[in-house]
């Protein structure tokens, strides 16, 4: 089978690579670009846990290949915190309010509940459940990961 | 879990696609979205030489008004279609429906096209079609023709496109005066595909009145299906007269290949389609009335 050469930038880096079609974008993340963040959980779409964002839109990254993300550009949980190293505010909120346990699934939660309240800085209850359920998590009953959601969004709020 | 090695092929055109598509024949299969066929792919419960990756296909994508219809390409993400307000707006149903597809990730990347070529009996765009009588317009190297929806579906999985067609848009007519629209499904876990499900769009004339309905069922059968006999029941009564638990029952009567497995047996996706359908007659007549 021919190898394709792709391009994109993850992270603002400009990657490269000669990669077979049938490569996932999350295992070229990984084994490509050594961005071990991204966790692969399910390798079907199911899990949630590779997700990250394509040209902004979180995407589960086992359910790509890198040959269709040519030229888009990537970020990776290796890519949110600031420039200076701090944790971003999703990070953070999950660190203090016990959102995570074993920490597998917490890359996909971060980048999911990233892209979320960057489109809806000011959601519902409702709305936060709705946007988490394309993610598991299999230790924390999610309790402390809606906390975390609602202490990122500046405050809980009713129904 | 990972995918047996092919051949990729991203073409700019439909022309040029549905060549690789004619050149290929049944080694080949059209990447859209890639929200199910990915999956399929990772697990090897299919196995393709080459794969023609459509998403870099501009001319797919797009929503217009077209005819008296709403025209969306079959590029179009579902992500996309929520977001329009040419969708809200013309064809309410298709706009209640998206949401219920999978998970917003999901939307970010699976299309309007991918869904209704893929043909999965539990999906909602295929029951959307259905219900509005959309019209597919499918392009291979003879040219473009149109499928009526009730012409489309014909099997798991399995459509009446032959192996060089290409899906490349779907008209969705736009239905005016007093209407209502319901999608009402039922999963354990929210995102799953639905035990059953029912898709409503019905109208009334000025004296309460079934003008005309449409109504289609989600899981209930190995190809996406239409409630054909009950439309033809209830069209024409007056609407008091059609008791919303009787039509669901009766919506399953003609149903003879209902899935069966440990999410559920026949018999309780029969029972649940008929609650799915009597909630969605209720909440679309409902609408109607106040519109």
């Amino acid at each position: 089978m021919h190898e394709l050469s792709v391009q994109m930038t993850v992270n603002g880096q400009a990657r490269a690579a000669t990669v077979e079609p049938r490569l996932t974008l999350a295992d070229f993340l990984r084994d490509a670009c050594h961005l071990t963040g991204t966790h692969l959980g399910c390798e079907h779409g199911v899990c949630g846990a590779c997700t990250v964002l394509v040209d902004g839109a979180a995407v589960r990254s086992c359910l790509m290949f890198a040959v269709q993300a040519d030229s888009t550009e990537v970020t990776t949980i290796e890519g949110i915190e600031s420039s200076d190293g701090e944790l971003s505010a999703v990070q953070s909120a999950f660190r203090d309010c016990h959102g995570l346990q074993c920490g597998f699934c917490t890359p996909g939660f971060v980048m999911t509940v990233t892209a979320f309240l960057r489109d809806q800085p000011d959601p519902t209850d409702q709305e936060i459940r709705h946007a988490l359920s394309g993610n598991l998590c299999r230790c924390t009953g999610y309790q402390g990961i809606l906390k975390a959601v609602h202490q990122a969004t500046g405050g809980e709020r009713e129904t | 879990m990972k995918p047996a090695p092919f051949e990729y092929h991203a073409p700019d055109t439909p022309a040029e696609a549905v060549e690789l598509l004619a050149e290929f024949g049944d080694g080949a299969k059209v990447l859209a979205g890639g929200q199910s066929l990915i999956p399929m792919l990772a697990l090897r419960l299919a196995v393709f030489e080459h794969l023609v990756d459509v998403g870099r296909i501009a001319d797919l994508k797009g929503v217009e008004h077209r005819d008296q219809a709403l025209w969306v390409g079959a590029g179009t993400t579902q992500a996309a279609v929520d977001a329009s307000a040419d969708v809200a707006s013309a064809v309410p149903l298709l706009a209640k429906a998206t949401p219920l597809i999978g998970h917003f990730q999901i939307r970010n990347r699976g299309t309007v096209g991918g869904s209704i070529a893929h043909a999965d009996p539990a999906a909602e765009y295929p029951a959307v079609a259905l219900a509005l009588d959309a019209t597919m317009s499918v392009e291979s190297p003879r040219g473009r023709r149109n499928i009526a929806a009730t012409d489309f579906f014909d099997g798991l999985w399995s459509t009446s496109m032959e192996a060089d067609e290409l899906l490349v848009g779907v008209s969705f007519p736009i239905w005016s005066g007093r209407t209502g629209f319901a999608v009402e499904e039922f999963a354990r876990r929210e995102g799953d595909f639905a035990i059953a499900g029912a898709v409503i769009g019905v109208e009334l004339d000025g004296d309460d009145r079934i003008q005309r309905c449409g109504v289609a069922l989600i899981g209930l059968g190995s190809t996406p299906e239409r409630a054909a006999t009950t439309e033809a029941e209830v069209t024409g009564r007056p609407l008091g007269d059609v008791e919303p638990g009787e039509l669901g029952h009766l919506a399953m009567a003609g149903l003879e290949s209902i899935p069966e497995d440990l999410h559920g047996s026949a018999a309780y996706r029969r029972r649940v389609g008929a609650t799915m359908v009597a909630r969605a007659w209720a909440a679309a007549t409902t609408e109607a009335c106040h519109a």
